[in-house]
């Protein structure tokens, strides 16, 4: 079992890049802890910026940096940076276009027992709206590691989610194509396709083998950058598998599953079923436990799989 | 209640509040520890409020902007009866109201924070309520100190004294600790007393855990017609566990079994203590 989370992952990447590109910045809002960052701030300290607890000052202060030729990351809870912060976001981040990476640690239902302030359901939503802005979720460790090797190529604003704890690994290396903006076709199939992003792919690949016993064979995406849209894969999908379920960590308004059927409805219309976190308030538990609530579990997904192939 | 049945209560909910936190093994101990006086001080003796009827018109508000340290307010809320100790047990389970903020479904909690800095606009808005009725009560809201990086506090300072908000109390629980170190490393908040000052509030320095210094302090709100009051009250987080005292890790730390017990024993002697010095008298 995996016991290294993708915050520690993305640190441990800027570390080793840092070294070379003395431009790379790491700040933080009294997050350094969650966020893993600690060791950088330690190694780096002339390329760490602490701004204590101030999401939308972290989010200007590092749109500056980056006007001055810096590349900064901010990390920050997800629930605060994708919503106290959206309008420096919008307007010094995407509008102004500096090259600013903001890293959501902890999204999704990562800190389940805390409440609906910080649960951060809607964070994929607003960032896809504003024009501009990259919006990415890595599945595993080797993903983040290949993701953030891309983001400090990439001269750009960009919103990154990442969950708290460790994650089963999807892929067994990181010795695979990487390309923002590209699906990961994880698994060929063509009865059905299964789409997630971030930590729902491994629920997702899952839900596949079950399928598998069942005789279904499902196609896996794993569609790690919602913005911009791999358009192409997922008409492709719909065309060829007759049917799509999306599974996210995120209010059913707006993220993937929306994404996905803005494209197919316009392209390619088939059955589809968006699957995430119902419009009711926030219920709250041990991520586990949430998920299984809300039924974005590998055993429902079969099941729903199952009634759309045989409607 | 006499200040002496007040250190007691605040060491028996000391007791309660670490008790949940490692029952449920999640919390944030190091500042709920910190202001447990403050919150006793308001809920056994300054504040104006009535249990049967939580919604009474005329009730003094109390806002917990630093949100996160809800265990000792869940302990109080429960012993003053607002709810069954009982539920105390579901404390951060699945499904609870008793979620680790505040959360205004339980009788008691006016409303629901987490995020940090939005305590003190409502509180504005809720003092300036009570002026345009015509209402007597108070409002309290209890900030922490590493909070006051928010823009959004200074905004509603501005507010506060621009409304001439009398009936406003802001307490700033300043324990000199916030989660990556001191505040005066993470983000140096200093001279704060005369920040707050200068925008405008009447700003009392006291010793935040002193029951005395408390119940007199917040007795004497407002001091100064026209001007809302800053009790900035000086804490140490982690207070009445001797081992979690001034230590930054205890933020969020879980006690262990044994440590339970330890803190659970040091807390009993000061309870016997103080019930002690009680009969001499
Ligand atoms: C807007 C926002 N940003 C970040 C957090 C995460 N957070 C919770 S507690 C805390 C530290 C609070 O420190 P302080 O205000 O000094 O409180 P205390 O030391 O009394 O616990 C942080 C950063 C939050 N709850 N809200």
């Amino acid at each position: 079992m995996n016991k290294i989370p993708n915050r520690q992952v993305i640190c441990e990447t800027l570390l080793s890049l840092a070294k070379e590109d003395r431009d790379i910045m790491v700040l933080a809002s009294d997050s350094r802890g969650s966020a893993a960052m600690a060791p950088f701030a330690a190694a780096y300290p002339e390329q760490f910026v602490e701004v204590g607890i101030a999401e939308q000052n972290i989010v200007g202060i590092s749109a500056g940096l980056a006007h001055s030729g810096k590349k900064p990351f901010v990390t920050s809870p997800a629930c605060f940076l994708s919503m106290r912060s959206i309008e420096q976001i919008k307007v010094d981040v995407a509008y102004s276009g500096t090259n600013v990476k903001l890293i959501g640690i902890s999204g999704g239902v990562s800190y389940g027992a805390l409440g609906m302030s910080h649960h951060s359901v809607q964070d994929i939503a607003v960032a896809r709206a504003i024009p501009g802005l990259m919006v990415l979720l890595p599945a595993d460790r080797h993903e983040t590691k290949k993701m953030t090797e891309a983001l400090v190529q990439h001269n750009g604003g960009a919103y990154v989610r990442i969950g708290r704890t460790a994650v089963e690994d999807v892929y067994s290396s990181d010795d695979y194509p990487f390309e923002i903006g590209k699906a990961v076709t994880l698994r060929e199939g063509s009865d059905i396709t299964l789409i997630g992003a971030g930590e729902t792919v491994r629920i997702i690949l899952d839900a596949a083998e079950l399928l598998q016993q069942a005789g279904v064979k499902a196609r896996v995406l794993n569609m790690h950058t919602i913005k911009p849209l791999d358009e192409e894969a997922i008409i492709a999908a719909a065309r060829e598998t007759g049917g799509i379920i999306t599974v996210e960590e995120h209010s059913v308004f707006g993220g993937l599953g929306a994404a996905v059927a803005e494209v197919v409805v316009q392209n390619q219309p088939v059955p589809m079923k968006v699957l995430g976190i119902p419009d009711e308030p926030a219920i709250a538990g041990k991520t586990a436990e949430v998920f299984e609530h809300y039924g974005l579990t590998p055993g429902n997904i079969n099941k729903i799989a199952l009634e759309l192939i045989n409607k | 209640m006499e200040i002496q049945d007040l250190k007691i209560k605040a060491a028996q909910i000391r007791q309660d509040l670490l008790t949940i936190i490692h029952r449920a093994k999640t919390g944030h101990t190091g500042g709920s520890l910190s202001n447990t006086d403050i919150l006793t001080a308001l809920y056994y003796e300054i504040m104006n409020i009535d249990v049967a009827n939580p919604k009474w018109e005329e009730r003094d508000r109390f806002v917990a902007s630093k949100g996160h340290s809800v265990e000792s307010l869940w302990c109080i809320l429960a012993d003053r009866g607002f709810f069954p100790k009982e539920e105390l047990k579901t404390y951060s389970q699945f499904g609870t109201r008793l979620i680790g903020h505040p959360n205004n479904k339980v009788p008691g909690i006016e409303m629901n924070t987490g995020a940090l800095g939005h305590g003190l606009p409502i509180s504005v808005g809720m003092a300036l309520a009570a002026k345009r009725d015509g209402r007597s009560y108070r409002v309290f809201c209890l900030m922490g100190d590493g909070e006051q990086a928010e823009g959004s506090n200074w905004e509603a300072a501005m507010a506060g004294a621009h409304y001439k908000l009398d009936n406003l109390v802001g307490i700033i629980d300043r324990n000199g600790l916030q989660i990556s170190g001191t505040t005066e490393e993470v983000m140096g908040l200093e001279p704060l007393e005369e920040k707050w000052a200068a925008f405008g509030w009447n700003v009392i320095s006291i010793d935040g855990n002193s029951m005395e210094e408390l119940v007199q302090t917040f007795r004497n709100v407002p001091e100064i017609e026209g001007k809302p009051t800053l009790v900035l009250a000086n804490t140490i987080k982690g207070k009445g566990v001797s081992f979690a005292e001034g230590v930054p890790g205890w933020h969020h730390h879980v006690p262990n079994d044994e440590e339970l017990e330890r803190g659970l024993t040091e807390l009993q002697q000061k309870i016997d203590e103080l019930s002690g010095e009680g009969q001499v008298k």
